[in-house]
This record gives C-alpha cells, structure tokens and sequence, in this order.
C-alpha cells in the first residue's frame, strides 16, 4: 500500500480520512499503523455529545447547532451513530437526510456509523473515529447517538461535553432517569420546545437538578436550553451553554482530568482488548479451549485454575518473548 | 469484524416519489448492507460529497421525473474529479430502455427499470462492489 | 338488513352447504390457496351471505344517494344526471406546447382541464435556478410568472372549463395568476371553477414537495381556503388527497383513513381560524386513487363517504349536507402501470375506470399505457379518455346509482375498511392528531410497511402480476416514446432574464416588500400575492420571501 492514509489526513483529505475510519469500522490491520501515525496530531478538537431518545430531534438538532459553530469559522466533525440491526447486520442510516444542508461545506465532514457489536467496544471505535476527525482538523466533533442502550452511553463516554436532548410531551424525563442519563448530562435541550408542555418538563428538570444539588456538592450545575431546531431557534443560546461548560472544564482542571481518566481508561480497553484477542486466537488454534471446557463441563477442572494456569503458561510462552522482542525492534 | 458494504441511496433532483428509494434501502440493508439514506432533493455535489464521506462501495440514484440523462452522468463525472472510479453507480426509476446503453457508457455500472426483483439489485451489488 | 328468523335458516343452510356439497368438493379439488387477500392484503371468504352484512341498518348505513350519509353516492341522480368530469392531467415543456395539448384534448370531448405543473414550479422555484437544472418542463408545464399562465389558457375561457391545478406549498401563487387571468378575461371570481389542491400535509407525509414547516405551510392552506369561501365561491380550495399515499404504497383503507386524517386536521384549522364549518366544508374536495380490484376500490369510496359524513356532522357539528359529502376525484393507479407488456395497462385503467364508477366518483383522470415507460403521447392520452367514454356511455355502469349496494361482500368490505379507518382515526387522536402522528413517523411508517409486504410479496411470486412475475416475455425495447426538448431549460432561463428586467421594478419591488410585511402578521396574504403576481413577481421570488420569514422544511425520513 503504497499512499500514505496519514500524511493525507493530516493535509485534510476527507477521503483519505473516510477510508481509515471504514478500516476502523472492519477493524482492519491496516488502520492500526495510520493510527500510530496520526496519535501525536489528535487531543486538539473539542467533543460534544448529543443524546436522547428517538424522535427528540437530534439530527435536525445537531444540523442546527453546527450551523451556529460554522459562524465562528470553526471547522466541524459530525458522527451519527444508529443501531445495527442484531438479525441481519446491516444498518439503516438516515441521519445525513436532515443534514442535507450541510452536505457540501467542505469544512463538515459527516459519517454515519452503525453500532455493528465492535470487539473493543462501541466506545473505542468511536473514540478512534474522533481521533481521525480530530486529525484531520475538526475543530469540534459532534457525536449524535440514541441515547437508550450502553452503547450509546459509554459513546457518550468519549465527549467533554454531554448534551441530553428531550421533547415534551414524551415522558421523557421520567424514561431518561430510569436509564441514568440524567446523570451525565452537562447541558439540558429542551427541544420542540413550541409544543405543549415544556414549561413543565423545564420544571421538571429543574427540581431534579435542585434535589440532586442538595445531595452532592457540584462545580456545575446543568443549564437547561430551550429550543426549536426546525425553526433554528435557541441554538445561539445551547452553543453558549457548550462553551461555558468547557471554559468550566478548562478553569477548574476537569478538562484535564477528564481526558487523562478517560484516555486511561482508553488505553487500559485497548490493552485487555488485544490480549484478550491474541490469547483467545492462541487457544482456539491450539485446541486448548475446547479440551478446556469438555473439563469443565466434567467438572474435573474448574475456571479459577484454568484462569491461573494459562495467564501463566502464556506470560512464560516463547510466543509472548517473540512479540515483545518484534515490538522493540520495530 | 467482517467488512460491509456500505451504500449510500439518493435521489436526485426535485422528484420526491422515494417509495421505490426506501424500499430498496431496507432491502440492501436486510442484506447486511450499511445503507446511508441521504433524502430527497440532492444536488449532484451533495451526492458525491456524501459517497466521499461515507466511503461508500455503492452509491443508488433513483429518479422517476425523466431527468436521468441530465443527472447520472454529473454524478459520474463529479466521482471521477475525485478519483472514486472504483464506486459502483446504480440506478433505477422511470428510464426508458433507449436509454441504457447512453447511462452506461457515461459509466453507471447498471440500469434497473420498473418491476426489477430487488434480489436481482442486491445481487448484482454484491457480486460487483469493489474491495477496499 | 334481514330477520332473525331469515339469518338462522340461512346460518343452517349454509352450514348445510359446508358439511355437503362443499366438503365434498374441497376433498376432491382443494382450492388454490389457503387464504385469499385483496391487493390491499384484507382477507377475502369464500362466500358472503346474509350472515355477513347482519348489523347492516338500511336507513341508518346506507341510505338515499344525496342524502346522509351519503353511502350510496352524494348527489341524488348521480350519473343519470351528468357524467363524471373527464379531466386528464396534462402538462408538458413549456406553456405553448400544453395550451396545443389542452385544446385538442377538449376538442376530443375532455370536460375539465388539469394541470400538471414542472416540478420546479411545485417545490417553489423559478426555472433558473441551480436546483432546477435538469428539470424543466419534464413532468410538467414550467409556469415561472404570469406571462407563462396567460400563455397556457390563451383561447381558453375560464367560465366555460373548470380547471385542477395540481399545486400544493405554492398553491396561492399559481391560484393568484389563475385569478389574474380570469379578470384578463373579464370573467368575474364567482364564475371560476376549479380544483387547487392545496394539500401540504400529504407532501409531508408521502409526495415530497413541501417548503415550509407545517405549521407555516398550513396557514397559508387556510388563507386560500379563507379567501376563496369569500371570493371565489366555486373554487375547490383544496383536494385532501389520498392518492400520493396509495402510490407510496398504502392500502385501500390506509388511503381513505390518512386522508381523513387529513381531512380532519384541516377542518380544525379552518375553525381554529375563526370560520364557521359550513362556510367552508362545502368546498372541501378530495382525491383518491383507483386500484385494479374493482370491488375493494368500491367499498373504498363507500366507506370514506360515510365515514365522512359521519365526522362532519359528530365531530365538527357541520348543519348543511354538503359540509358532510365527501366529493371527490380519481385518478387511476399510476403505479399499477407497467413498463412491461405496456398495453395490459389499458386493461388494467378499464377496470379501474370501472371501479371509479361503481364508485361514485365526480372527475376522473385515467392514466395512459406508457406512463411507466415515459410522460404519455398523444395516442396513449386518446386511448385513456376513450376508456373513460366507453365506461360511461357504453358498460352501463352509469345507468343506475350505487349498483353494487346490497352485495353481501361489498356491503361486508365496506363495513370492514370503515372500521379499520375508525381504528386509524382513534389511534391518530390519541397521539395528538394528524400533524402529530405525521411529526413522529406514524403515518409514513404505516405506509412504507405496506409497500415493503407488497413488494415481498411480489418477488416471492404469492401475489401475481401479469407480464412481472407471471406470463412474462422477451420484449423489443418500446418506441416512439414521447421526448421533452432539452432546451426548454436554456429557453427559459433566457427568457426569465429579460423579463425580470423588462417588468416596471418600482412596482414590482413594492409588491414583495407589501407581500413580505403582510407574510409576518396575521393577515390573509392572498389579496398581497395577487398583486404580486400581477406587478411581475415570479413564483421563485414570492416563495423565496415566505423562505425567509418561515424557513424550510427538513423532513425527518422513515425507512
């Protein structure tokens, strides 16, 4: 392979970028080198996360919003991530339909992306799909996700900045609870907010942040925006909201805490990840596992034992040395 | 994780009978398919914009108001500006057979008219998309 | 509809007939299929008895034809009084060439004219600009501005033919330059009949040529409907259609429910705006498809004329009968045309024409055989209103009202597509109504899951058609299809450019800049578009200020 996927990227070739994030997607070798490539380059761009339930406008939302960003000449990602479907694999995508507008601003760069069931988690795939973003100049990256599923969540994970969006009208404060959204979110979106209810589902939010204030001393306390994002109303307002919630970040050093706890933990998923996957491919070749769990099943050998004994014998295998001596060599 | 095709559906131009459009996306994805479904009223740019994005093996043009000849080829020769010769283009709707062999030199990669089985669609993307 | 003492006998002879001869037959022959469905998928018996239309009150359900609720048809002589409107959609390349279409075709003995508008002109859009590339003249005539539509109804005049403009989030604009042109001819507003339709909830839902938001796109539904109850009391102000939600691929019931649905969100709109319900109710119209199952299609329009009925007169407290007729068009089904085998089709329109009049309907516009293939011919347009003609004045479908009353299976489906509709409405209500239901996908998740059951059930072969998955053949590719001129587009746009130049722009300007603050307040803003269009305003420029003032729509899609 002769063209060079990261010295492109970092140029701002939005094929080139598109490439590597469908090897990333296939978790394909390939992406793993232009990965080390571009990792110096990435930490840059600021991520914001939009979540809520179905129906609860987050597309047309995000479309909006960076409408108000491109004003200030900031360059902008978009990931919008849907469900794949468990039965048959493939996905629908639908989210580019309301970002339509969008489409041939060459300083946006939109990707749908499917949640497919990724080995490393959905949260590593898309913090990886971020960091090319982020490579390849993105000043702000937007991820747009249903917020319903873990998935979803742990997406959510990977922004500085969570905005939960919900609708009057849906039940939806009372669902979002239930799935422990509220407590991640940094800005409220009240969205639709011409339709009936919203004053209530305001004071709703509200007296939840009041109680949970009284629990727990908090630097940040949510602001809830209102806003009606067919009619590009309130916008102006949530990216303020956004922009405070990082000046806050950055003023009170969560900023770096953040990132160093979640780039931690990023690094940390990745290591279990590819021991995980090498020690598995090992046993499988070899025939160890199925032996293994005829044992088991016999109860003539028990997990804790086989756990113990093949961190062991692997640790000590010549295969384990190999790796390490290629690695220092290259 | 095994690699998908990922296809980006389109309708060109001001028609917005999409029902042939949407049907054929949740076929394609039921196929195991990645669909991309951009919406009514794109521009040629918009179209190719989205194909270049989303790295897409196929990109479907459906169009039913008669303005294939003008739009298919625009979409082809925008792909070849960018270099993405290696799309496969396909496109279906109200064209008449006359027109064929026109929209395939201009390099759709094949024509779909009215009462085309989406099996002989899927099949034909799926033994004619390019490796990446 | 009988006595007890009738159905009971009729219950044992028929169990009779089940044990006996039927048994017997089945045992020897087993019928062709397990079940049979319409193309709408309902179930169909095999036999329908008295037994089935038990609960069927002739007075209460089906009543006099002109009378409530108006199962039977609305007018009391229906066809033996005058036939339906023949009225073929027509339009094509530029304003000439359609007016040359227009005139032969009332020469042949068409009856009302129907406008087929380019699609530039319905998302709003001069022929000139960037989105219209490609697209002028194709499917229909490009109308940029009033000089274009005096063009189009040169030697026409507009109290002798009534004329259906297919025109929807512009709808006031094209009504406006109809109006102007009346007035050219000195034909006074109260003698101009017509159809607009006006219908932006279903462009939403299932067409795609919407502009605005619903909200703003709806009120100026109402300005028209408004402004026409006071000035135009012959005008059609709008045609609720269900025929876009059947080509999208919903069933019969479907169809007649979502149009209700429909129907109901603009009544409440109209009396949420101040207007008495039978001020503007009479002049409600609408427009459905017609399918090639003859007897489901029947039941169809049945069932939505009384369900109709029954929701002006309950729900909306309507006091005049003609608030409560469900008057309508029909328009054969364009997607039941196939490329294949193209001259089955003219088999397939007559037996919808005839459905269409079994029906009751009171225009109708009969597809031509090649429409699957390209925009009609002249031959193929001939053909079609010649169907028409033989249903009327030769099947005698139109001798006596409603003839299909009192059949057991068509009383029993319409009492069936009646109640699937009340499920329909119920559940639409319960959601917040239409614009609701419409905002969360409902409606366009109904529709596209009946298009996808169909479309399967079409490749598996289960349902068959003829010349697609059954008695297929090689075929020569077809010829002498019709071609619009490229050039239209290149013509066009020259022509725009001198003639915004050459109009008077003081006075153009001021027109805008009056239709621009009115477009901001509460003001009905049809008298403000009439002068706009008459001071040279072109559709472009007046869609562009209500673009500013309510924004554009983004559709939410559902696949």
């Amino acid at each position: 392979m002769s063209v060079d996927y990261a010295a492109q990227i970092l140029e701002g070739s939005h094929r080139a970028a598109a490439r590597l994030i469908s090897w990333l997607e296939d978790e394909d070798e390939r992406a793993y080198e232009c990965m080390r490539k571009l990792y110096p380059h990435t930490g840059r761009a600021y991520v914001v996360g939009i979540t809520g339930s179905p129906g609860a406008g987050k597309s047309t939302l995000t479309t909006a919003l960076t409408r108000v960003i491109r004003k200030s000449g900031l360059k902008v990602g978009i990931i919008a991530v849907d469900p794949s479907s468990p039965f048959t694999g493939g996905a629908l995508l639908g989210d580019r339909v309301r970002m339509s507008e969008l489409a041939d601003d060459p300083d946006i760069y939109i990707r749908s992306m499917a949640t497919r069931g990724f080995l490393g988690g959905m949260a590593k795939a898309a913090a990886d799909v971020v960091r090319v973003l982020d490579a390849l100049g993105k000043d702000v990256i937007v991820i747009e996700t249903v917020g319903v599923g873990q998935d979803e969540v742990d997406i959510v994970g990977v922004a500085d900045t969570t905005c939960v969006v919900m609708v009057p009208g849906l039940g939806d404060a009372i669902q979002s609870m239930k799935a422990g959204i509220m407590e991640i979110a940094d800005v409220f979106v009240i969205n639709k907010a011409d339709h009936p209810g919203s004053d209530m589902l305001c004071a709703e939010i509200c007296a939840r942040l009041d109680m949970d204030a009284q629990l727990r001393e908090r630097g940040w306390v949510a602001p809830v925006n209102k806003t009606v994002a067919v009619e590009g109303v309130g916008l102006d307002e949530m990216w303020l909201s956004i922009e405070s919630h990082r000046k806050y970040l950055l003023d009170s050093g969560r900023f770096y805490d953040n990132r160093r706890e979640r780039i931690s933990r990023e690094a940390l998923r990745m290591i279990h990840g590819e021991l995980f996957r090498v020690v598995r491919e090992q046993l499988e070749q070899n025939g160890r596992l199925d032996a293994a769990v005829e044992q088991l099943m016999n109860r003539k050998l028990d997990p804790y034992t086989l756990m113990r004994d093949i961190v062991t014998d692997w640790l000590s295998s010549s295969q384990c040395k190999r790796r390490r001596d290629e690695d220092t060599q290259s | 994780m095994a690699r998908k095709i990922k296809m980006i559906m389109a309708k060109p131009g001001l028609d917005g009978h999409d029902r042939g459009a949407k049907l054929l996306a949740r076929i394609c994805a039921e196929a195991g398919m990645e669909v991309v479904y951009t919406g009514l009223r794109q521009t040629p740019e918009m179209i190719v914009a989205a194909a270049e994005q989303e790295d897409a093996d196929v990109v479907g043009l459906s169009s039913l108001s008669g303005v294939h000849n003008y739009f298919f080829p625009r979409v082809v020769e925008l792909m070849k500006q960018k270099g993405m010769e290696d799309v496969l283009l396909v496109g279906g709707g109200i064209i008449p057979e006359e027109d064929y062999d026109f929209l395939k030199k201009s390099g759709m990669g094949a024509i779909f008219g009215p009462g085309t089985p989406t099996t002989e669609i899927v099949e034909f993307i799926q033994a004619n998309v390019r490796q990446r | 509809m009988f006595e007890d003492k009738v159905l009971k006998k009729i219950k044992a002879d028929k169990e009779k007939w089940e044990r006996g001869p039927l048994a017997k037959s089945l045992s020897k022959s087993p019928e062709a299929k397990p079940v049979f469905t319409t193309i709408s998928g309902a179930p169909v018996e095999r036999l329908y008895t008295p037994l089935d239309v038990d609960d069927v009150d002739y007075d209460r359900d089906l009543g006099y034809p002109g009378t409530f609720p108006f199962t039977r048809g609305v007018q009391p002589t229906m066809y033996r009084g005058r036939y339906w409107t023949m009225r073929q959609y027509a339009g094509f390349g530029d304003a000439k060439s359609t007016n040359e279409r227009y005139r032969y075709l009332l020469e042949q003995g068409q009856t009302g004219l129907s406008v087929a508008f380019h699609l530039p002109t319905q998302a709003g859009y001069d022929s000139d600009h960037p989105l219209s590339m490609g697209e002028v003249g194709k499917v229909g005539v490009a109308i940029d501005h009033i000089d274009d539509m005096r063009v189009l109804f040169d030697r026409i005049p507009l109290d002798k033919v009534t004329t259906s403009m297919t025109m929807n989030a512009p709808a006031s604009v094209l009504l406006a330059m109809y109006l102007a042109i009346a007035k050219e001819q000195e034909v006074p507003w109260e003698k101009v009949g017509g159809t607009v339709q006006n219908d932006v909830l279903k462009e939403i839902i299932c067409r795609g040529q919407y502009i605005y938001p619903p909200r703003h796109s709806m009120r100026l539904t109402v300005d028209l409907i408004e402004f026409c109850q006071k000035y135009v009391p012959k005008w059609n102000s709008i045609s609720i259609s269900g025929y876009h939600i059947r080509e999208a691929g919903s069933t019969a019931a479907q169809e007649m429910a979502f149009t209700i649905a429909d129907g109901i969100a603009y009544t409440q709109a109209c009396i949420e705006r101040g207007m008495d319900v039978d001020s503007f109710a009479p002049r409600l119209s609408f427009f459905f498809n017609a399918f090639t199952n003859v007897l489901e299609e029947v039941a169809k329009f049945r069932a939505g004329r009384r369900y109709w009925a029954k929701v002006m007169l309950d729900r909306f407290k309507a006091k005049d009968p003609r608030s409560m007729m469900l008057r309508f068009h029909v328009q054969t089904g364009g997607v039941t045309l196939t490329a294949q085998q193209p001259l089955n089709n003219i088999i397939r329109v007559a037996l919808q024409t005839y459905a269409t009049a079994l029906g009751g309907a009171q225009s109708l516009h009969t597809n031509s055989y090649d429409e699957a293939l390209c925009l009609p011919t002249q031959q193929a347009v001939t053909v079609a209103l010649r169907t028409q003609q033989i249903v009327a004045e030769e099947s005698g479908a139109t001798d006596t009202i409603d003839p299909l009353a009192g059949s057991y299976y068509v009383e029993s489906m319409t009492d069936r597509i009646e109640a699937e509709v009340d499920e329909y409405i119920k559940k639409i209500d319960a959601m917040g109504g239409t614009l609701a239901a419409i905002e969360q996908g409902f409606i366009q998740k109904e529709i596209q899951n009946s298009a996808y059951r169909f479309q399967k059930e079409i490749e598996s072969g289960e349902r068959v058609y003829v010349g697609i998955n059954k008695y297929t053949m090689e075929e020569p590719p077809p010829s002498g299809l019709l071609k619009v001129d490229m050039s239209v587009g290149q013509k066009k746009a020259a022509e725009l450019a001198e003639y915004r130049a050459r109009r008077d722009q003081a006075k153009w300007k001021a027109a805008l800049d009056k239709l621009r603050e009115v477009s901001s307040t509460d003001e009905n803003v049809m008298p403000y578009v009439i002068e706009a269009v008459t001071a040279k305003a072109t559709v472009g420029e007046i869609c562009d200020v209500w673009r500013d003032i309510f924004g554009e729509y983004r559709p939410k899609e559902y696949v």
